[in-house]
């Protein structure tokens, strides 16, 4: 099945401008800057985007999320989660008004172009402060997320080159 | 006497709570609470100008684009900097593309839900909606194969009880009154958008560079290199791939879209008298025809109350505009130093003081707006009406229209006050879409005769002087006026403040007490039962609310979101 995947898209998520909110983004970046990605593979700052994403996210075989996640533990813990335990952390009971990745993924599914396999790697943030910079357990995080992101990758054949430092 | 509140109202565009007081039925007082402060003023402070549009284009989630536009014009106003044709146009076809993209996902998967019952569209009949559609266009998707195809999905979908983004709908509420044909033409066209909406989002990313952060903007212009000929750049074949997707939108946007908010307007008649609030308007004009920004293909102004009372904003100089916006946090936390009840934007504080929600006191992270000291309404709503008082040809013809199919559908004249409500708000988003379709339409066919012309500038160079100086800069977004306004001492910024639609809509009441215009429009709006206040969500939902703050981290933990308690 892994043999299977083609196409992936490793997307990073938040915002910026809150410190630690933005630390998917993060992991993009620093991903990028240490490691070139294999010609099957594509990297996004999404920022906070919902439905902007839609067309960049279909198609592909497997979607590889970085997001901050408010999770139990330490700051800067980072937690690996898969395809079902995705829907159930989504799962909300209120409003279809909410665009958020778990609405993209739905509406890709309805026009049947949804990633077969969505990985979500996130980091559990210290603060949400005004400001650009990662707190130092986020930035913690965000550096042991990239090694997982690199071996998510290797794991499907698509290992990316280090850049030389 | 029942409290409800719902927070947050939207998940991705940052926290929104409402609060509202019902008795016997009917909202009798509302609050409008932004529950996140924003602090990008803070961030920008000293840093260079020519930078700041990639900051502010983080402000939000949804309105990238028009935040990095509105930054770069601010600058451009203070260094009265002029800005090359072919990036006047290539920026005018970039927020044009946006503006329809967000228009298209604010009526189908935003707003639509709240009006069309997906359950009940699995009891309707693909033939009668095939005739139901066909009376009202020739749209060629319109097809009983394409409308049971649908019905089939979404079958599907129920059946595995994976409902996804219908999962929590309001399916079968009292207030959900479409007929199962019209539920399945509706709910045909809504998959459909879901495509369609990509090739809005095709042309921004092609000229835009990138999205969803575009990376083609400077102060001074465009990044695009053009050159007709070369491969790296912005060449006829990608120029001519932009125009197909421009026509295929117009298919969509003219004939299934513009309907549809026709059908639903006339056959929810009774909400055309529910939710008109503030009918005070303002708006701007937008994509300029000129480098200086004193001819523009979209007019704009202030409608004070009355149509005929208009007054048109001109010019990027405009000092009706530029002196007549002020912002009050008498109910905001924060504070003034000084004694000014309200502030202009260019000496605007962002000093934050929380204390707790409090009713008669501060309870909202969004300052309140006002424009001649008045609350006023922006949006859609107040851009059609502002371009219907101009004169504004497109707008005419295209409101004409939708009057008329609604009018039909609803068996009797419906007249043009029907606009001041929730149902006004939502036809006046697709009409505005269907006039900036047009006018993408003719920015291209701008651009490429321009170019044609052997003109490939896309840039001047700005320098910044000694000393301070100012500037605004306007752009009328998907939601509204969106203004940024910077203080430059010695080429770094001194002082920023952006004055974004939904502070303007969603804002609470300012020094005088005076509600916003979230909070007056639901005053009156029945409400069947407080449990599932879809009521309220209707009228809030045709702001299309987007508070600037977006925040999107993964919420592992569920909690209520509708809280009802009884006073």
């Amino acid at each position: 099945m892994e043999a299977s995947i083609a196409s992936v898209l490793v997307l990073g998520l938040g915002n910026i401008l809150m410190s630690d909110e933005g630390v998917g983004v993060r992991i993009v970046e620093a991903l990028d800057a240490s490691h070139a990605l294999s010609d099957e593979v594509e990297s996004l700052d999404g920022g906070t985007s919902g439905m902007e994403l839609l067309d960049l996210v279909a198609d592909r075989d497997c979607l590889i999320v970085a997001d901050a996640v408010n999770a139990d533990g330490p700051a800067g813990r980072v937690i690996r989660l898969e395809n079902d335990q995705i829907r159930a952390l989504f799962e909300t009971k209120f409003s279809p008004h909410q665009l958020g990745l778990s609405d993209l993924l739905a509406a890709l599914r309805l026009i049947g172009k949804a990633p077969r396999r969505v990985v979500v790697i996130g980091v559990v943030p210290e603060n949400l402060k005004l400001g650009l910079e990662l707190s130092p357990a986020a930035a913690g995080g965000r550096d042991a997320a990239v090694v997982m992101i690199v071996d998510e990758l290797t794991r499907l054949g698509k290992a990316p080159k280090r850049r030389l430092q | 006497m029942t409290r409800i509140t719902i927070d947050p109202i939207t998940r991705i565009e940052g926290h929104l709570r409402i609060d509202c007081e019902v008795d016997d039925g009917k909202v009798t007082k509302a609050w409008s609470s932004g529950q996140m402060w924003r602090g990008i003023e803070l961030i920008l402070k000293d840093r260079d100008p020519r930078d700041a549009w990639i900051f502010t284009q983080r402000i939000c989630g949804v309105c990238t684009t028009v935040h990095a536009i509105t930054s770069v014009r601010a600058v451009e106003n203070a260094l009265g900097l002029e800005v090359p044709l072919n990036a006047q146009y290539i920026r005018n076809m970039i927020v044009a593309a946006h503006g329809i993209h967000d228009h298209i996902v604010h009526f189908y998967q935003l707003a639509a839900l709240d009006w069309v019952d997906i359950v009940s569209a699995l009891k309707g009949d693909p033939e009668g909606a095939a005739k139901l559609g066909a009376s009202l266009s020739d749209y060629k998707a319109n097809s009983v194969p394409n409308i049971r195809a649908v019905r089939d999905k979404l079958q599907t979908f129920v059946d595995s009880g994976q409902l996804g983004v219908f999962a929590s709908g309001y399916w079968g509420h009292p207030a959900m009154k479409l007929p199962p044909d019209v539920n399945l033409l509706a709910a045909t066209h809504y998959m459909q958008a879901l495509e369609v909406q990509r090739l809005a989002n095709k042309i921004v990313t092609v000229l835009g560079s990138k999205t969803p952060h575009i990376q083609n903007l400077a102060v001074g212009g465009v990044a695009n290199a053009i050159n007709p000929n070369s491969q790296s750049t912005l060449t006829i074949e990608r120029l001519y791939a932009i125009k197909a997707w421009i026509d295929e939108l117009g298919d969509f946007v003219h004939n299934a879209m513009m309907n549809d908010v026709a059908a639903v307007g006339a056959l929810y008649a009774d909400w055309t008298q529910i939710g008109a609030g503030v009918t005070n308007y303002l708006t701007v004009p937008d994509l300029p025809l000129d480098t200086k920004g004193t001819q523009f293909e979209l007019p704009g102004g202030y409608i004070p109350g009355d149509l005929a009372k208009f007054q048109p904003i001109t010019s990027y100089q405009d000092a009706f505009f530029r002196d007549g916006v002020k912002e009050a946090v008498k109910h905001s936390w924060y504070e003034y130093s000084g004694d000014a009840a309200a502030l202009h934007p260019y000496v605007g504080q962002t000093n934050p003081k929380y204390d707790d929600f409090n009713d008669d006191g501060k309870y909202s992270w969004i300052k309140s707006p006002t424009f001649l000291d008045k609350r006023a309404q922006v949006g859609p709503l107040a851009n059609v009406l502002g371009m219907y008082a101009a004169g504004h040809e497109p707008t005419k013809r295209h409101l004409t229209k939708v009057i008329e199919v609604a009018s039909k559908v609803a068996g009797s004249q419906i007249p043009l006050t029907a606009l001041h409500s929730t149902i006004g708000r939502i036809a006046a988003r697709a009409v505005r879409c269907a006039v900036l379709h047009e006018a993408l339409q003719n920015q291209w066919r701008l651009l490429v005769d321009n170019i044609a012309k052997g003109d490939d500038r896309t840039f001047n160079r700005p320098t910044f002087p000694k000393g301070e100086i100012r500037g605004f800069g306007y752009h009328e977004a998907p939601r509204g006026v969106l203004s940024h306004w910077v203080v430059i001492k010695d080429g770094k910024i001194e002082n920023y403040q952006a004055v974004v639609p939904s502070t303007w809509n969603a804002g609470p009441r300012d020094q005088n007490d005076e509600p916003g215009p979230y909070e007056a429009s639901l005053i009156d709006t029945p409400v069947a039962d407080p449990n599932l206040p879809l009521e309220v969500l209707r009228t809030v939902h045709s702001f299309d609310p987007c508070i600037a703050c977006a925040v999107h981290m993964v919420d592992a933990e569920k909690r209520p979101i509708v809280q009802v308690k009884a006073m």
